[in-house]
């Protein structure tokens, strides 16, 4: 029978009769053999144990970062996006009226079918009871009645009904209160959600390190009292052994720092700078929808002014920092933390951006100081072939695509710093929990051998 | 059909106007009389209306009309051209065509009308598109010459610029949904939820009536009519013209019988140019008498309006 282990709770065993056993267990050489040989065995299988499941668990977090939740991130995001840029291009359509080009009724049907689609996608893969579930069904709803409202406002305006406008107004009114901040909530829960699950991918397995350490440090200590009472100073098992967890911790060592690098870098140069860029995307989008509906609202309210001076100022500050502080704001930080690959497209936005932003000015004193609302609007957004590149729409729609560039390279990044991690800690996992296999395998036989020495 | 109601009722709206000689556009309480003020003085505030400011004027009162050309008319004629300020955004008064990209309307043709008389040539008028709030200012500071804009004759406003003689009258009206039973104005607005543009004398009056159910301001009028097609409110209080343009553009709404809070729209400029004031109420009477009033009307505003054109043809007040 294979005595009990050591320190074993054993509560049906009387205390007196346990220590006893244990008395009789220690006291010959023999005993005290099979006593280290179990408490080895049971080391080393409970080392590969919980580092397989410890760095499984692990793996299960990366895999989760990369396949579910920050796609389910960006979803969100593009939601985001995708809604506020149907609302920029109905603005731009309605002001073009007549003259509307296909390919911006085009952009308007493509925004709202992207958002329909990744809507209906990202219900399919959110659970039930998690909080995206609510906002998502918010959105399910009230896409179709924007849809609606803005559908009504363009017969109207094609009737040449001003009724047209104030529909408009109302469907964006609808879009930036009830649209817009359901999918802020639905972007900040899965932002969460990723949040979680890289931390959980990048938490250290403090357990299994420490757990290699005391089963290497009783190997060590085995072999000792080994060599003091026999002299001889090698057993192979036990050395064998000894190899194989020092392999295991050195496994598992390389592969979680390996996976905590890897994750660190696709967080920082992939999934924290498309959260900045996402957030600057939105805040382009808003800035051009202020600019269009102020044209759609005929200098009937200053709502729209006041809506593009916040976005903007949201976008890059232009109040005087304090000292040598830089200016802050959405695309600031877009910049400042876009990978040096994404940095030029970036770059190139802003300065497309600051265009705009002159562009807007100028228009905006062609219509207030000389009163020129025709001159204002072509300024703004024209269909005269020659007069396109001078327009604002212009300088937004490159700024607008800068970014968009920028994002695909930040995917990218994330992609290729994060993929194959969950692969390499699963490899880890299964050669740690062999290689302890081996150790115990080996530090059995090597007892066995001194053991049969007493035979 | 509309039409055999609307005469009886025009007797005791003309009626109602005559009495009201005074009390327009500032707010009296519905039904108060008030003496006409002598021409040029001040008279101290209503005391029947303690809770709104009331000062007295005439707002009927202008530079008697000339042909000459005084220091201002020359200035302006010595100029490239005559700057205008308009609206864009009233229908059938002054709009933008958003097919043709041109203004439009019963204004836009009075404006056209005065440029034409004033420059002698249609090209050297200029039109300007001027936000609602910012009207005072732009005379004020000269960026327009004249402005043309559903613009109502107040006394506020008769001390910050002058006016010509009115004309058009207004009053406020209240529209609701074609399948509403309401007859009267108290039978639309009691206990129910009623829309009026912020800070206009619609909302004003909706205040005075304490058994109205809510009232929701909205930026723009037009903004009602949105919120009434979605079944959000009960009615919409918003003057004559307004109240015709929304008429116009949706054929389920119906404007209720009865008017209140009588006013008149004028033609704003600077204050010190009463030479320029007095060419333009020339234009005025001449424009009515020649009938191209009568013309934009039946042009632009009839199919919407509710009563003959006469009715909102300003009357010289006994005084």
């Amino acid at each position: 029978m294979v005595p009990v282990p050591p320190g074993g709770p054993a509560a049906a065993v009387p205390a007196t009769g346990l220590r006893a056993r244990l008395g009789r267990a220690t006291g010959t050489a023999p005993g005290r053999l099979r006593l280290a040989g179990a408490l080895l065995a049971v080391l080393t299988v409970a080392f590969g144990a919980l580092t397989a499941w410890q760095v499984n668990s692990r793996a299960q977090a990366a895999e989760r970062v990369v396949s579910y939740s920050q796609p389910l991130s960006q979803a969100a995001a593009d939601i985001h996006r995708s809604l506020a840029d149907a609302d920029t291009t109905a603005a731009t359509g309605f002001l073009l009226a007549g003259a509307e080009p296909k390919a911006v009724r085009d952009r308007y049907e493509q925004d709202l079918a992207t958002a329909s689609r990744l809507i209906t996608e990202a219900a399919a893969r959110t659970t039930a009871s998690s909080p995206a579930q609510g906002w998502l069904t918010t959105l399910n709803q009230q896409v179709p009645v924007y849809a609606g409202l803005v559908e009504a406002a363009r017969a109207d305006n094609r009737q040449g009904f001003p009724l047209g406008g104030a529909y408009l107004r109302y469907a964006s009114d609808q879009m930036r209160t009830v649209l817009l901040p359901a999918a802020a909530q639905l972007t900040a829960a899965e932002n969460q959600e990723l949040a979680d699950d890289f931390a959980e991918a990048k938490a250290v397995p403090w357990a299994a390190y420490g757990l290699g350490v005391v089963t290497l440090g009783a190997l060590v200590w085995v072999q000792i009292r080994l060599f003091r009472r026999t002299n001889r100073v090698f057993n192979p098992g036990l050395l064998g052994a000894t190899a194989a967890v020092l392999a295991g911790a050195l496994w598992l060592t390389v592969a979680g720092l390996d996976a905590h690098n890897g994750l660190a870098r696709s967080e920082s140069r992939g999934a924290a700078p498309l959260r900045a860029l996402n957030a600057a995307r939105v805040d382009v989008l808003t800035a051009r929808l202020a600019e269009n509906l102020h044209f759609v609202a005929r200098g009937s309210s200053t709502t729209y002014a006041d809506l593009w001076t916040t976005t903007t100022e949201h976008l890059e500050s232009r109040k005087e920092g304090d000292g040598d502080l830089p200016r802050g704001g959405t695309l600031v930080t877009a910049l400042r933390l876009a990978p040096p690959d994404a940095s030029p497209a970036i770059g190139d936005a802003r300065t497309r951006y600051e265009e705009w932003y002159d562009r807007h000015a100028a228009a905006s004193r062609l219509e207030n100081v000389d009163a020129d609302y025709q001159g204002a609007l072509d300024a703004t957004v024209t269909v005269k072939e020659a007069d396109v590149p001078k327009s604002a729409d212009a300088s937004f729609s490159a700024a607008d695509q800068g970014l968009a560039n920028a994002a695909g390279i930040e995917l990218k990044e994330f992609r290729q710093a994060a993929e194959g991690i969950d692969g390499d800690l699963r490899t880890a996992a299964v050669a740690v929990a062999l290689l302890a296999l081996v150790a115990a395998v080996a530090a059995a036989r090597g007892l066995g051998r001194r053991l049969a020495e007493y035979r | 059909m509309r039409k055999g109601n609307v005469r009886a009722r025009s007797v005791t709206a003309v009626a109602l106007l005559a009495s009201c000689a005074a009390v327009l556009g500032a707010g009296a309480p519905q039904g108060a009389v008030l003496p006409a003020a002598a021409a040029g003085q001040r008279a101290p505030r209503a005391e029947q209306a303690p809770q709104q400011p009331q000062a007295d004027c005439d707002v009927y009162k202008s530079v008697p009309a000339s042909t000459e050309d005084g220091p201002a008319v020359k200035a302006i004629k010595a100029r490239r051209s005559l700057v205008i300020g308009v609206d864009q955004n009233s229908y059938r008064w002054g709009a933008r065509n958003p097919n043709t990209g041109q203004i439009e309307g019963f204004d836009i043709d009075l404006a056209k009308a005065i440029g034409t008389a004033l420059m002698g040539d249609p090209e050297k008028v200029t039109l300007k598109a001027v936000p609602t709030a910012e009207r005072i200012k732009f005379i004020q500071e000269g960026r327009v010459d004249l402005i043309v804009r559903t613009m109502t004759i107040t006394c506020d406003r008769l001390d910050q610029v002058a006016f010509s003689k009115p004309y058009f009258t207004t009053s406020q009206r209240v529209l609701v949904p074609k399948s509403s039973p309401a007859r009267t104005i108290d039978e639309a607005v009691n206990g129910k939820t009623v829309c009026a543009a912020s800070s206009s004398s619609a909302e004003d009056e909706l205040k005075a009536r304490p058994k109205v159910g809510k009232i929701v301001t909205v930026e723009n009028h037009l903004d009602c009519l949105v919120l009434m097609q979605l079944g959000k409110i009960d009615a919409t209080m918003t003057d004559d013209g307004l109240a015709a343009s929304q008429a116009a553009q949706d054929q389920t709404v119906r404007v209720v019988d009865g008017e209140v809070r009588p006013a008149v729209m004028g033609i704003a400029m600077l204050k010190n140019s009463t030479d320029l004031t007095a060419r333009v109420n020339q234009v005025l009477a001449d424009y009515h008498s020649g009938g191209a009033w009568r013309a934009g009307y039946d042009r632009w505003l009839k199919p919407y309006m509710l009563n003959d054109a006469d009715h909102y043809w300003p009357k010289e007040q006994a005084r």
